[in-house]
């Protein structure tokens, strides 16, 4: 590749990781407290639906940035009551949050625009041109030090790890994984959010495609720690730019380079750190139990 | 009690799932009278629907014998889109077989596929401790890229513009009820409903399903009992991936006779709802699967009917009855008469807390 397309490339990448990224710190917060969280894929698609939404109706990406944030919060906080207060199984509850996002979207878009597949185009003054890099960056570094150096930070190391400890030491654990569920909608309908308001003009129909699930196996390759996440999320978001670079590529003999399998590159590696072949991902002692 | 509180919980999980149609200002009976309407209105709709249900018996079957198993099978997905790849290469690339070997055939490679594909997990899960349910993500995506290379590449139809691969011999082929009009309706569900009767034979009556439950139930004290719980929870994976595989039968050789890609429209993760809501018991699945069978057909016609009404509304039902479903704590809370479980009881098992 000419340098001129890698830098292209890169740049194409630092795009496409900030809402992996963004999902990956909400499913940081809410797994380092000890709740499994498989339905980011579902905070995403509603918070680029409400962002899109209202940025259309406002005309502001700022408040559609916080709208889908928002939205994402809500969703968050149903999954923490069905998971938290009924002590629902967290896996059945985000399996049914994910169904949940799936249909009310396009449900509620039909309501608002007679159409399932898309929001209204933005105009360019409702999206955003630089802010989500800087909002990104200040996450991951923030969440860094808060974790390490503030207590409340070891409170949500202290869910996830031993509960019973933090729950003798007059701190409840209950509380501290609502918090960080909030957080966690907070910050991955922000990442919807930039989806469909930096990424692209407008909410459409499956664009989150995985994304979820790939901030989930980023989370899991960087092994539950903030920059080590944010770089795996880098990575996947690159081999997801160069699957489409290499779209029609002839690279060895006179066959065009399979797609499909620079497609699955970023579930294999998962896979691969997964099953601890190549440094072994330890999830947080306490995670699932409820 | 135990038969009841699915029901309850399923019908609250409609109930609500129809007052939400109250937002797009539609009356909650009417949009019932026209599910209903286009699910079981005419031979045709009914066929439809039994067509949905069948995929939904096998995967529902395959994430409750995992469950048994004390294991969570979200592959069904990946596991059914290999089963059907495996069922359409066969007959594709065998095309001259007699009808006597190549339905047989068929069936064995569809199941052969899929348990080659729940193998994976199961392995990973024994011989590495990776948690299954992230695996089984993974393996799904995995799965979609695969096949899509596979059908486009190795067996692609140069006579279509759609991605899909060749058609299968017309040997493989099943046949359709004329009782059904032009529904897909064949000896799948026969084959379905087979299965269904040896799932629960296999789980009351036999050591390998005996050794399930008690996986499932304390792995621990299984093991002190002298059942190999590696072994076991191996086994319940092949046993959940061949099951999903199966889902290739109907697709492959009852509907299309060739492979489509994303010819699922999520049998895999309705069947976590199918599964959850027959709590787990083989022969609850086949009222289940039509359910949800149902559901999903009757949403398909709520475009046409309604101006600002789609079919995604079948997600929000099937969500809102999983949601109803999970509530443990909430339904304990309901009823205060019931029996505290035991301590180290994961309500993951079956979820009977």
């Amino acid at each position: 590749m000419e340098l001129e397309a890698f830098e292209s490339a890169i740049i194409a990448s630092l795009r496409a990781a900030l809402p992996l990224i963004c999902a990956a710190m909400g499913g940081l917060l809410s797994e380092r407290s000890g709740v499994v969280n498989i339905s980011l894929e579902g905070k995403l698609i509603v918070g680029a639906f409400a962002g899109a939404c209202i940025a259309a109706l406002t005309n502001s990406a700022w408040v559609g940035f916080l709208g889908g944030a928002g939205a994402g919060a809500l969703l968050s906080l149903l999954y923490a009551v069905f998971v938290i207060h009924f002590k629902a199984n967290q896996i059945v509850a985000g399996t049914a949050i994910n169904l949940l996002a799936m249909g009310f979207v396009p449900f509620l878009s039909k309501i608002f625009y007679s159409d399932t597949a898309r929001t209204p185009q933005l105009p360019l003054e409702a999206r955003f041109e630089f802010f989500p890099y800087l909002f990104v960056a200040l996450i991951v570094i923030l969440i860094k030090v808060w974790m390490k150096y503030s207590v409340s930070g070891l409170w949500v190391l202290f869910a996830g790890e031993k509960p019973a400890a933090l729950e003798s030491s007059g701190v409840s654990v209950v509380k501290v994984r609502y918090f960080s569920l909030l957080f966690c909608g907070l910050l991955a309908g922000a990442g919807g959010a930039t989806l469909s308001l930096f990424l692209s003009s407008s909410y459409t129909r499956n664009m989150t495609a995985g994304r979820g699930f790939m901030a989930l196996a980023a989370l899991i390759l960087g092994k539950w720690r903030p920059i080590p996440t944010a770089l795996a999320c880098l990575f996947f978001a690159f081999a997801d730019v160069l699957q489409g670079k290499l779209q029609g590529v002839v690279l060895f003999g006179e066959r065009p380079l399979p797609v499909q399998f620079v497609q699955m590159l970023p579930y294999v590696v998962t896979l691969i750190v997964l099953t601890g072949f190549v440094g072994r991902a330890k999830p947080p002692a306490a995670l699932g139990s409820s | 009690m135990r038969f009841l509180r699915p029901i309850v919980a399923a019908f609250a999980g409609i109930l609500l799932g129809f007052l939400v149609t109250l937002l797009a200002g539609e009356n909650p009976l009417k949009v019932f009278a026209v599910l209903a309407q286009s699910a079981f209105g005419s031979p045709y709709d009914f066929g439809m629907t039994i067509f949905y249900a069948t995929p939904l018996i096998f995967t529902g079957l395959s994430v409750a014998i995992a469950f048994k198993a004390g294991l969570f099978n979200i592959g069904a997905e990946g596991q059914l889109t290999m089963g059907a790849l495996a069922c359409a290469a066969v007959g594709i690339f065998f095309p001259e077989l007699s009808p006597l070997v190549a339905i047989p055939l068929g069936i064995f490679m569809a199941f052969v596929g899929g348990s080659l594909y729940g193998f994976v997990p199961g392995y990973f899960l024994v011989k590495r401790g990776s948690h299954e349910v992230i695996t089984t993500i993974m393996l799904n995506f995995i799965a979609a890229a695969l096949s899509s290379w596979v059908a486009l590449n190795l067996i692609p139809n140069p006579a279509s513009q759609n991605p899909e691969s060749r058609p299968v011999g017309n040997a493989f082929l099943l046949e359709r009820y004329s009782f059904f009009q032009d529904a897909p309706v064949t000896a799948a569900l026969f084959l379905a409903i087979f299965v269904v009767g040896v799932c629960a034979f296999l789980l009351r009556k036999t050591y390998l399903g005996f050794s399930l439950k008690a996986c499932g139930e304390n792995a621990s004290a299984s093991e002190y009992g002298g059942i190999s719980t590696s072994r076991t929870k191996i086994l319940a994976m092949v046993l959940a991936g061949g099951l999903a595989g199966l889902v290739g039968v109907v697709e492959i050789m009852g509907n299309s006779g060739r492979f489509r890609l994303d010819f699922s429209p999520g049998y895999g993760f309705t069947g976590i709802a199918v599964a959850f809501l027959a709590r787990s018991e083989p022969l609850a699945i086949v009222p289940a699967a039509l359910l949800f069978g149902a559901l999903h057909k009757g949403t398909l016609d709520l475009d046409f009917e309604f101006s600002n009404m789609s079919r995604d509304l079948a997600l929000v039902l099937q969500a809102l009855i999983i949601l109803s479903l999970s509530a443990d704590g909430l339904w304990s809370k309901l009823i205060k008469s019931r029996a505290k479980p035991p301590q180290n009881s994961k309500s993951i098992k079956e979820g009977k807390s």
